[in-house]
């Protein structure tokens, strides 16, 4: 065995959603290749902090491990990321971990991000092909905008570009750039384009597209490097474009 | 109906800060430019746009009810934001929080400004000529806070012709935004010397 190495953590936690948030420092011996999810684990197995009292293990959320799923989102050193793909190596110590601020905490790490998936459901983030009978193949679609809606599909919903956002806040209800983004995705799709209108109806709003200030933190956070600044501008055009065929009238409405 | 009522207001809120007020900004500098020409071309310039017709259909419609509808939206739009900074130091990010910070000092600096001459020369305490705004200016206090309410507004404008140009579908691309952020950095320059200019000519004579 190496010379004995310990990491110091320093954990905001809280016992449930209404209690008083705490921070509370541990230290865990190192070992190679450590993510903060596998220190969390340790903390786990041995829940003494770094005062040597025991403690109740520090709660957190995670699903894939391999920052797919969006479940372990936290907030590492000021930064909302992943904890399965922040390596402890890279981190300065010591290492600080909060649960994200934007949404309602559960418990310790832990937060409820249902209002990311409202938000799905408000804007119908789907392909609705559902009924009684086989409707056959759809159109197809181009390569080239395959491409990019690819990389808008590889959206986890984790939550991170809400965090950053200045606007996503207790004193305003803007639905964040995720959904907005999934609008954008859904419409582009051949299928999905026969409820272009609705979708852009729906965040036509305080609350929808118009709640973007423009500060870009978005896409700067986002670990999956989704264009969501492309997508919210691309998404002005789309509703400055729907407004005036709303109000004017157009081919499709009188 | 095009849009709830809070889509149609932000919509509106944008338009406006361009269209005509960021218009009018631009003219009202320029006419006051004409005091670096000497106190008589100014107040040949100032006697025109006094006297062009139906000049309070214009001030209301194109000055006063634009101003009045963007700023107290503006305010609450500035109060909305919960600033990051800290963990988010990015370059738009900065720009996002001293949009709504240079918003509040050029209402402040607006609304002293409008006091100071529209509304004296209105109720005829003052005479719209090159002297009034020599005598406000000559004060040091005064001409500081003329610079910086007037590099916030030349600020406040250009950043906001960036944000319009995203917010009405016309920048796209990040690299069209990249741009305008370049274009918009040459007009807060130009429109800046422009202000910066008149304020030296009636504080010092130069």
């Amino acid at each position: 065995m190496s010379e004995e190495k310990n990491i110091t953590f320093i954990i905001t936690r809280q016992d449930d959603p209404n209690s008083q948030p705490y921070e509370e420092t541990f230290e865990i011996p190192y070992r190679n290749n450590m993510n903060v999810i596998s220190a969390l684990m340790e903390i786990r197995r041995n829940p003494v902090n770094a005062e040597g009292k025991t403690t109740t293990p520090v709660y957190w959320d995670m699903g894939c491990l391999e920052e797919v799923c969006g479940a372990c989102s936290m907030i590492i050193n000021g930064k909302p990321r992943q904890s399965c793909t922040a390596l402890v190596d890279q981190l300065d110590q010591p290492i600080r971990l909060e649960p994200m601020s934007t949404f309602p905490i559960n418990r310790d790490l832990a937060v409820d991000r249902n209002r990311m998936f409202d938000s799905l459901k408000k804007v119908k983030a789907w392909v609705p092909i559902d009924g009684t009978h086989d409707l056959g193949p759809g159109p197809k679609m181009p390569e080239s905008k395959r491409q990019w809606a690819y990389e808008l599909s590889k959206c986890m919903t984790c939550g991170v570009c809400l965090e950053a956002c200045p606007n996503v806040n207790s004193k305003s209800d803007f639905i964040g750039p995720a959904a907005l983004s999934q609008v954008r995705l859904f419409n582009s799709h051949p299928t999905g384009a026969m409820n272009k209108s609705e979708r852009l109806q729906t965040i036509m709003d305080a609350e929808g597209i118009m709640g973007c200030g423009n500060a870009q933190n978005c896409v700067e956070s986002c670990p999956k490097g989704i264009p969501l600044t492309t997508s919210i501008a691309s998404l002005y055009r789309d509703t400055a474009i729907e407004s005036f065929k709303s109000f004017f009238g157009s081919d499709q409405r009188v | 109906m095009a849009g709830s009522r809070g889509y149609v207001n932000r919509r509106l809120h944008s338009l406006l800060g361009v269209v005509p007020i960021g218009i009018f900004l631009i003219q009202h500098l320029t006419v006051n430019f004409f005091a670096t020409r000497g106190p008589e071309a100014f107040n040949a310039a100032a006697h025109f746009m006094e006297s062009l017709p139906y000049r309070y259909v214009l001030e209301i419609f194109i000055i006063f009810l634009p101003l009045l509808f963007h700023s107290i939206y503006g305010v609450y739009i500035a109060f909305t934001a919960k600033s990051n900074l800290k963990n988010f130091g990015y370059f738009r990010n900065y720009m996002f929080m001293l949009q709504r910070f240079t918003g509040i000092i050029t209402l402040i600096f607006i609304a002293w400004h409008v006091w100071e001459t529209r509304i004296a020369i209105g109720f005829g305490w003052a005479d719209l000529n090159y002297q009034l705004m020599e005598g406000i200016l000559t004060d040091p206090f005064f001409f500081w806070f003329y610079i910086v309410g007037v590099i916030s507004t030349t600020f406040h404008f250009s950043n906001g012709l960036w944000s319009f140009f995203v917010s009405w579908g016309i920048t796209v691309s990040p690299r069209s935004q990249r741009i305008m952020t370049y274009v918009s950095i040459i007009v807060f320059i130009a429109i800046s010397y422009v202000g910066v200019r008149t304020l030296i000519q009636f504080a010092y004579g130069v």
